[in-house]
């Protein structure tokens, strides 16, 4: 439960982390990566959430069923977003008229 | 009213009477905002699986858009918005201690760093404005150094972007205005002494929102700024 105190110093050391992970974010889209510009800056971007989320919002030191309502939200997303990725990735594959 | 009530057993004033423990009151509020808080991550999540499709579908146009946002300021803003989830983790903490003055100072600065970060984005919104970039108002394409040899479909798609640029930043703009008026609601109970370590619940629950706007900035800055840098 979130009558855990984390100390002021747990906040500042991710306070941090998010901040370097800012300049990296910005200096490697700066740098050609190749295919993997896009993955890495979503990569970082997904770290800082999960940060922001387990240490910030409490998550870390919260009940189960918080942990089970936070993990369904994010994992809906990622359906909506993969499944609509698979659709439209795949269309160039088949010669379908009006794809 | 009293005479015919069960026999009243004494209790926190904070502890709400369908509840049985100030535990269990807590643990209510938190998952209810986190129910809120999923249906936020759907609502944003559409905009997000649009922006994705679009974006692959034609990157070209979307990184010649992408050029004419302000990374500078781009940045700055994220850093500002990370700043301000520090001071909310902050404001929550002076809540769990029960420290009067410093639940409101933290609740000011992020007030403050939210205000700041609205008045950025009103200003990049102002150039846009003027480089006639505002879809359905005032939008061509003449600020885009678009290729002679781009295709209709990428000429169109640069629009798109736009379209979704202002949705995502103003919805999410919306959102941190809805924000800061929470927070000063809640400062000045704050500063009434109305938090301590026994009822902090509504600096946590408003707190858990504004780390939510925070995130999704953590993913419209990389998705609308920093498309294809290097090139």
């Amino acid at each position: 439960m979130s009558e855990h105190i984390a100390s002021v110093k747990d906040y500042l050391t991710v306070y941090a982390i998010l901040m370097v992970l800012l300049v990296a974010t910005v200096v490697a889209a700066f740098v050609d990566l190749g295919p993997l510009n896009f993955p890495f800056s979503m990569a970082i971007a997904v770290v800082k959430a999960v940060f922001i989320i387990l240490i910030f919002m409490h998550v870390k030191h919260n009940e189960p069923l918080v942990r089970v309502f936070a993990v369904a939200a994010f994992l809906w997303l990622a359906i909506l977003i993969g499944l609509s990725l698979a659709d439209y990735f795949t269309r160039g594959w088949l010669n379908i008229p009006g794809k | 009213m009293a005479e015919t009530a069960a026999p009243h057993l004494e209790h926190s004033p904070h502890l709400a009477h369908h509840f049985e423990t100030p535990t269990q009151q807590r643990e209510s509020a938190t998952l209810g905002m986190w129910t809120f808080l999923a249906t936020e991550v759907m609502f944003f999540g559409g905009l997000f699986a649009g922006f994705i499709v679009y974006r692959f579908t034609t990157p070209q146009a979307f990184a010649l858009s992408s050029r004419q946002l302000s990374v500078l300021l781009g940045s700055i803003n994220t850093a500002v918005l990370l700043t301000s989830s520090l001071t909310v983790a902050l404001a929550v903490r002076a809540g769990q201690t029960g420290d009067r003055r410093l639940q409101v100072r933290f609740l000011l600065a992020t007030i403050v760093l939210g205000v700041i970060f609205l008045g950025i984005k009103g200003v990049e919104y102002s150039e846009e404005f003027e480089k006639q970039l505002v879809p359905g108002y005032n939008f061509s394409t003449q600020a885009l150094n678009i290729p002679s040899d781009a295709s209709d479909l990428v000429v169109r798609r640069t629009q798109m972007f736009f379209v979704f640029y202002f949705f995502m930043t103003g919805l999410h703009a919306f959102h941190m205005i809805i924000g800061i008026g929470v927070f000063a609601v809640i400062a000045w109970f704050a500063s009434r002494g109305k938090y301590g370590p026994e009822y902090y619940t509504p600096i946590e629950i408003s707190g858990l929102y504004w780390h939510f706007v925070d995130i999704v900035w953590v993913f419209l800055y990389p998705l609308l700024y920093l498309i294809d840098l290097h090139k």
